[in-house]
């Protein structure tokens, strides 16, 4: 096989390699999902971030519009400080609030926004404080056995059982 | 009583030796990657010999692999109802594990051997002495080109292993058995990080490329100038290489995918 038509093959190979890696990092991973350049970023403040990680997407009526930037604990307020890149074509007004949600019933978390009526939009870097925190499984839990248990104390006959089992 | 001890000191030393003949082996072949980049033809055709002709095997495999993944997959996932996540269980095992492991493995048998079998004969005949004659030195012109281009093939091959694999288990997952295509490649992107699980596969195939080359290259210079001897260098050489690479792999593991 003469020399040339060894490096033609060659640089097939090697190309066909370089085609695996684009294929690996556009379309099986997260490279291609975001492309960072044309976004802004906002803080939201939350009491409780539940099991949300970096990377997590920002949904709005369901449909993907940013990714979790970072998160951090602020130390004066206590509270997870969760920076979002939101695509710059998509924006919320003022009164909007955010909520960290669970895709499916195990899932992993995300922020969903939910979009208020003012006229004034979010500006890159707004400090965002109208928010509601992950549910935390066990709390719940505890909350719903500690309200049966009340029930149970304050009426033990069945026939004078009040609604409490829908009160948290 | 003595005897034992007497072994045991004996066996401490045969180890040694074997180890200190592999450093300098591995410090000799260093020092001969320069000269072999001057003349980047020889890596070429390696690279062809080691790469191009590989491709085929990791290709089928990788593909095979893929289907299988994809169809056991489904089965375990669908009773948890949890069959979209199969895209993403499918890319981590192949990116993280399987695609650098068994592309190593496969490349221990297809080009490690051949190029054991290459050198010992090479040396058997006497063609290493007659280099070294004319003042070529033969780690410079025929293993440093070899070593190079293993580096560089396992890394492509293990991409492309990865990559069909990934196909393979589009196809039997979304056209054969009708997961929604959608969710396949959304869950696996959102789940799938570019420098953490791809890049530290790459970086794994590039050690493995490292250690398979190497053992083969040593067992074949190393090699009995015999028949027999050539024949157990090969052997040795599958041996050697595919455990490096399992106990290599473990050790990699925990040093990437430990932390959260």
């Amino acid at each position: 096989m003469g020399k040339k038509s060894v490096e033609m093959l060659v640089g097939i190979f090697v190309l066909l390699g370089m085609a695996g890696l684009v294929f690996l990092a556009l379309k099986a991973a997260n490279l291609g999902t975001f492309s960072g350049g044309d976004t802004y970023t906002l803080r939201a403040y939350f009491d409780n971030i539940g099991a949300l990680k970096v990377r997590a997407p920002v949904r709005s009526a369901g449909v993907t519009v940013g990714r979790v930037a970072s998160i951090k604990l602020d130390p004066k307020l206590y509270q997870g400080v969760v920076e979002l890149a939101i695509q710059r074509d998509v924006q919320f007004p003022t009164d909007s609030s955010l909520r960290i949600l669970t895709s499916g019933l195990l899932g992993d978390q995300y922020i969903g926004v939910e979009p208020g009526a003012s006229e004034k939009m979010w500006a890159p870097g707004d400090e965002i404080k109208h928010t509601q925190s992950a549910v935390v499984l066990e709390s719940l839990i505890s909350q719903f056995l500690f309200n049966k248990a009340a029930d149970a104390g304050a009426a033990p006959a069945p026939a004078a059982s009040s609604p409490g089992g829908g009160k948290k | 009583m003595s005897e034992a001890i007497a072994a045991v000191g004996r066996r401490t030393l045969e180890v040694l030796r074997i180890l200190g003949h592999h450093a300098t082996f591995f410090l000799d072949l260093l020092r001969a990657c320069p000269a072999a980049l001057r003349r980047p033809y020889l890596v070429v055709a390696q690279i062809h010999a080691i790469g191009n002709l590989s491709l085929v095997i990791i290709l089928a495999s990788g593909l095979a692999v893929g289907f299988v993944l994809a169809l056991q997959m489904y089965y375990a996932l669908v009773t948890y109802g949890a069959a979209e996540s199969l895209g993403l269980i499918v890319n981590l095992s192949l990116t993280r594990e399987l695609g650098p492991v068994v592309t190593a493995l496969l490349y221990a048998g297809r080009a490690g051997t051949s190029l054991t079998a290459e050198i010992g004969l090479m040396k058997a005949g006497e063609q290493l002495a007659a280099m070294d004659m004319m003042a070529v030195d033969p780690r410079s012109r025929v293993l440093a080109p070899r070593f190079l281009a293993g580096i560089v093939s396992m890394p492509i091959l293990a991409i492309l292993f990865s990559s069909i694999g990934i196909l393979g288990a589009y196809v039997v997952a979304v056209l054969l058995i009708g997961v929604d295509a959608g969710n396949f490649w959304s869950i696996m992107q959102s789940g799938v990080d570019v420098r953490r699980d791809i890049g530290n596969g790459i970086v794994k195939s590039i050690v493995f490329g490292f250690i398979c080359t190497f053992i083969a290259l040593y067992q074949g210079y190393e090699a009995e100038a015999t028949p027999e001897g050539v024949a157990h260098g090969t052997t040795r050489t599958v041996v050697i290489s595919s455990l490096g690479v399992l106990m290599m792999d473990f050790v990699l593991t925990a040093l990437m995918f430990s932390t959260p």
